[in-house]
């Protein structure tokens, strides 16, 4: 029974993740330049994907928190690592096919979580760590977020209120390019981190690398790669409903709740808080619609957001549990094989939903019209 | 072991306000000081309604003013991703 084999396959399940992580959060950064037309569609995921390259090598903080915070790390096996994140890549698969920005972060904890309960049983959770961690901070998060931005907001159109619309749209799409790039860079800083901390303890649970030891640079390279590939691809259901569903995005509103983003999500990882930028995202733009007189905020859109966030821990955790029995059933080296067929067959059959209702970056920002997909006439907006 | 860490909290409100909205409100004040003076008042040149998206008023105080605005922004910018580099590779702090 070769080990080596299933840390390969572990290795390559975390990259997957990390690709799915990329494009299933790209909108978090760039939503509101691409509604706004300050940057277009391709050119946006273009800059967030190399931002998020180099954001991936700026801290290292968020990896340890993973590897060894949230289960006791001396009964995690590698069948439980690769089961946890067949619960996460599914989890993120099916909200992107239903266009809904779920957090990524929770899909992975709640995948590893699951396997691990699975495994071992409750005990080998440590939820203290996981209440005060993961769970109050995804609650506060994006409350904080969009007292951020609802802040920001009242203040830019107090202070530019003289200026002509045309100049103010003009300038503020040049400070709203810049914001987004923060916050891609701290989305690399912060989620490309969770998959280096998932690595590490896979080597860590091997014996491949000390306990203790920091992701290695390959590791570093690796995920730096996937994510900034996975953002590049650009997940334009996600992108639709964060930067047309939610609230009607000008200009300034669009920096004030990017410049939010990125501020909250830079200074909680500071903190030790591997917060979900989905969260922090989502809240900035509901808060940037709160600010501004007259603009109107779809509750309908965000209530559905929000029912799939309480989801998403125990719904990535029933999968990672399941995928876990399924493994162990089986037995060696062919239960993480199995599991893999079947996600990968689960993956391909979740694209090829997809293409039923595409969305891409011809019509990411047609008129929202209560659902992911635009209307089957493709509205030819051409973005102004 | 508590629940939530109130200190990490309130920090995390207090300079996520100076950091995400106030420095946006500097950046806006720099716009609107590089707005000021006479190219953007008559905006209307053959009777059309068109508005002008000219960013530079012409001033000069509002020029200069834009400029140390500006400035304020990208030095905050700099030295937060600086304090990041620098909080995310403990061993290597000088």
């Amino acid at each position: 029974m070769s080990n080596d084999t299933v840390l390969v396959l572990v290795v390559i399940t975390a990259l997957a993740f990390d690709f799915t992580n990329g494009f299933h959060d790209t909108g978090n950064a760039m939503a509101t330049s691409i509604a706004t037309g300050a940057l277009g569609p391709r050119t946006a995921v273009a800059i967030s994907g190399v931002l998020n390259f180099v954001g991936a090598f700026l801290s290292l903080a968020v990896a340890a928190t993973i590897a060894s915070g949230l289960v006791d790390t001396t009964v995690v096996t590698l069948t439980v690592v690769a089961a946890g994140l067949a619960g996460g890549i599914t989890w993120n698969l099916v909200t992107w096919l239903l266009g809904i920005p779920s957090s990524s972060s929770h899909a992975l904890i709640g995948g590893v979580i699951g396997s691990t309960i699975a495994a071992s049983g409750g005990s080998a959770v440590l939820w203290h760590g996981l209440v005060s961690k993961v769970v109050l901070p995804a609650v506060l998060s994006p409350i904080i977020a969009a007292l951020v931005a609802a802040t920001g907001t009242w203040l830019l159109y107090r202070i530019s209120r003289s200026m002509t619309t045309a100049a103010r749209g003009h300038g503020f799409r040049i400070g709203q390019i810049g914001s987004a790039c923060m916050v891609s860079l701290a989305h690399g800083t912060n989620d490309a981190q969770k998959t280096m901390g998932v690595i590490t303890l896979a080597l860590i649970v091997n014996k491949t690398i000390a306990t203790g030891s920091n992701a290695p640079i390959w590791v570093i390279v690796c995920c730096a790669l996937a994510i900034s590939a996975g953002t590049y691809l650009g997940g334009w259901r996600v992108i639709r409903t964060l930067g047309k569903g939610l609230v009607e995005i000008e200009a300034p509103q669009g920096m004030a709740a990017e410049s939010a983003s990125a501020a909250v999500i830079l200074l909680s990882s500071s903190f030790g808080y591997s917060l979900s930028t989905t969260h922090v995202a989502t809240g900035s733009i509901i808060g940037t619609g709160l600010g501004k007189k007259g603009a109107e905020v779809r509750w309908n859109v965000a209530g559905r957001m929000a029912t799939a966030w309480v989801f998403t821990l125990p719904a990535a955790g029933l999968v990672g549990a399941g995928a876990e029995a399924l493994a162990h059933g089986i037995g060696g080296t062919w239960g993480v094989v199995i599991d893999l067929i079947i996600l990968v067959a689960l993956s391909g059959f979740i694209y090829y939903r997809s293409r039923g209702s595409k969305v891409d970056p011809n019509n990411v920002n047609a008129e929202w019209t209560g659902s992911v997909a635009p209307a089957e006439a493709p509205v030819e907006t051409a973005a102004a | 072991m508590s629940w939530i860490n109130l200190t990490a909290l309130w920090k995390i409100v207090v300079f996520g306000l100076i950091a995400g909205a106030g420095l946006t409100a500097i950046f806006a004040g720099g716009l609107y000081s590089l707005s000021l003076g006479p190219r953007t008042v008559h905006a209307s040149a053959d009777g059309s309604t068109s508005e002008s998206d000219v960013l530079v008023g012409g001033n000069v105080l509002g020029m200069v003013g834009a400029a140390i605005a500006f400035l304020i922004v990208l030095a905050a910018i700099g030295w937060g991703i600086y304090e990041v580099y620098q909080i995310g590779h403990p061993a290597v702090k000088h």
